[in-house]
């Protein structure tokens, strides 16, 4: 018995390193120089050059057109990641609301209308979707980047299973007390919905920031670029002079997944909670 | 009150008691649906109408050329090539990301000591973005600073990324498994702690031997949530890796490895063959409505012998 949780603990602490060595390293070596690193490799050790070179990613002028800063770039994800999350809970709630606590005629025919979007991944319709954003005028703007995104059910899917699961005497009751639909929602549903909004939020956020094939089609102007959206440039631009700047690109990439990775994190259990329960 | 107060007995799914007005659930669904007709409505219409025209290539309006379009994609050698990678690349980064995923969820399970560090570390990779993380991997598989380039040295393997086909490959299929890992992993755990105590223990009873009993009564007690993560698994391996595939090809696709999404976003935005692109793009949709099909029909079953 003693013998097979030892190596169970060997084979976790391989996963362990496996899963954080690529990460750590990449982080170590952001504080070398690039000459340092273009001689010795990738590092395990500190270089005390950190501060420097995340300054210089934060606040210099580069790209293509010299104008774009790696502040501007995270700026732009938080707004996406923001945007999109907070957008997602806000339509989600709305309609899963109107699907499980409603009664209308077509009641039947929007859920298929809207659960049917979960069918076809963005990926499948991303020319006729780019061809729709230029016909609306919608390119290299927040709105193109953020909303055509919201345009799937799983938000909504989410919600309306915790609706089913909240207890109808809920609603009895309240309608004894004389609240009407808005009331309901605002003063019952809201409250007792935080929890799984806290945990949407989180897995929407980190969605929304991760995102890279929608902005890389809608955003050319690079004012709108976000940091993992940025990040071939970072490979093509930076890392193509004759001493990579290796060190940069690390720093960008570690930029590119600090919010998300300190979120998931931070707020574990409600994330690991709202993705174990409502995907099934 | 009775009038707005309508019971609904017989539908076991909806809510006993609902509101009833005329315009309010259209009010509340209004938005979603607006986008939902313009941003998924829409473009799939588009994609389909598309398929089966010629654009003119000085952008004069176009003609309708039928299925030849769909013809061009299944006869094209490339595009057998292409679909031949993808489901190679999809079948291993699918295995070996459940597989560990499992394997380790297995070993976090049965651990005290240490639980809550080991689940912390094995997860947070799932916060990288795909590209990021294909940032990562060209960077280890680098050839001038890479460890793991030096790494297979040791063994006569000289890896090329982005020039050799198969040694790009082979870096995809690692970067794309060790960013899924920790999805698996997540949902293999909170299965294995959704086993009941007295199961186990019973288990424990009859028989001895630890692996016979993970093969004979953990592992099909798992089977539903391994089915789930198997559709989402080739659904990421189809789809979200694209970011990892950008990164590592670097616009060089010509001689590197490259999955059907890739090679639609390749013919619509850099060779702008829009009738070949969206054939492609009806292609993959027919792929996902079977996917989706299929775990639809699984999952009732499911919810069936529960």
């Amino acid at each position: 018995m003693h013998r097979t949780r030892f190596f169970d603990h060997v084979i976790l602490l391989i996963g362990v390193f496996i899963m954080v060595a690529p990460v750590v390293v990449a982080f170590m070596t952001s504080t070398h120089e690039a000459a340092d690193i273009h001689r010795n490799g990738l590092s395990l050790t500190w270089g005390g050059h950190f501060a420097e070179t995340y300054e210089t990613v934060l606040t210099r002028e580069g790209g293509f057109t010299g104008k774009v800063t790696g502040f501007n770039m995270m700026l732009n994800s938080m707004i996406l990641g923001l945007g999109f999350a907070v957008g997602k809970i806000v339509l989600s709630m709305l309609a899963a609301y109107a699907i499980v606590y409603f009664r209308f005629p077509l009641a039947s025919f929007f859920f298929w209308v809207i659960f049917t979007t979960l069918l076809l991944p963005l990926e499948v319709r991303i020319l006729p979707s780019y061809e729709v954003m230029n016909a609306l005028k919608l390119t290299n703007t927040y709105t193109g980047l953020i909303v055509p995104l919201l345009a799937s059910a799983t938000g909504t899917f989410y919600f309306r299973q915790f609706f089913k699961s909240v207890p109808d005497e809920l609603l009895e009751a309240a309608r004894i007390d004389g609240a009407g639909p808005f009331k309901f929602f605002i003063d019952v549903l809201v409250p007792l919905s935080r929890t799984m909004m806290a945990a949407i939020f989180i897995i929407m956020f980190v969605y929304g920031w991760n995102q890279y094939l929608w902005p890389t089609l809608m955003t050319t102007d690079e004012g709108f670029f976000t940091l993992v959206r940025g990040i071939k440039q970072i490979l093509l631009v930076w890392v193509g002079s004759n001493i990579p700047d290796y060190n940069e690109a690390f720093a960008l990439a570690i930029l590119a997944m600090l919010p998300p990775v300190m979120i998931v994190v931070i707020f574990q259990r409600w994330f690991i909670k709202g993705l174990t329960e409502s995907d099934k | 009150m009775r009038g707005r107060f309508k019971d609904q007995g017989q539908q076991a799914a909806a809510k006993r008691v609902q509101f009833a007005s005329p315009f309010l659930p259209y009010l509340f669904l209004a938005p979603q649906l607006a986008i939902i007709f313009v941003f998924f409505y829409w473009p799939s219409v588009q994609a389909i109408q598309s398929s089966f025209y010629l654009e003119d290539p000085f952008g004069f309006g176009s003609t309708f050329v039928g299925l030849t379009n769909y013809a061009d994609v299944l006869k094209s050698t490339e595009y057998f090539g292409i679909a031949r990678f993808t489901a190679i690349f999809t079948a291993l980064v699918t295995f070996f990301a459940l597989a560990i995923g499992l394997l380790l969820a297995v070993k976090a399970d049965g651990v005290i000591r240490g639980n809550a560090a080991y689940k912390t570390l094995l997860i947070w990779v799932y916060a990288i973005a795909p590209p990021v993380a294909g940032l990562i991997g060209m960077m280890f598989f680098n050839q001038h600073i890479g460890p793991l380039v030096e790494f297979a040295r040791w063994f006569g393997w000289d890896i090329k990324v982005g020039l050799d086909y198969f040694d790009t490959a082979f870096a995809m299929i690692v970067v794309a498994v060790w960013k899924q890992i920790p999805y698996n992993f997540i949902f293999f755990l909170s299965g294995l702690q959704g086993i009941p105590v007295s199961v186990r223990e019973a288990a424990a009873i009859d028989c001895r031997s630890e692996l016979r009993r993970f093969w004979t009564v953990i592992l099909p007690l798992l089977a539903p949530t391994a089915f789930f993560l198997l559709i989402i698994n080739v659904t990421y391996a189809l789809f979200d890796t694209f970011g990892i595939i950008d990164v590592m090809v670097k616009d060089k696709a010509a001689n590197n490895p490259i999955t059907l999404v890739y090679k639609v976003y390749m013919d619509g935005f850099r060779g702008s063959d829009l009738g070949g692109s969206s054939a492609q793009s009806v292609i993959l949709m027919v792929i996902v409505l079977v996917l989706t099909i299929f775990q639809f029909r699984f999952i009732e079953r499911r919810v069936h012998y529960n």
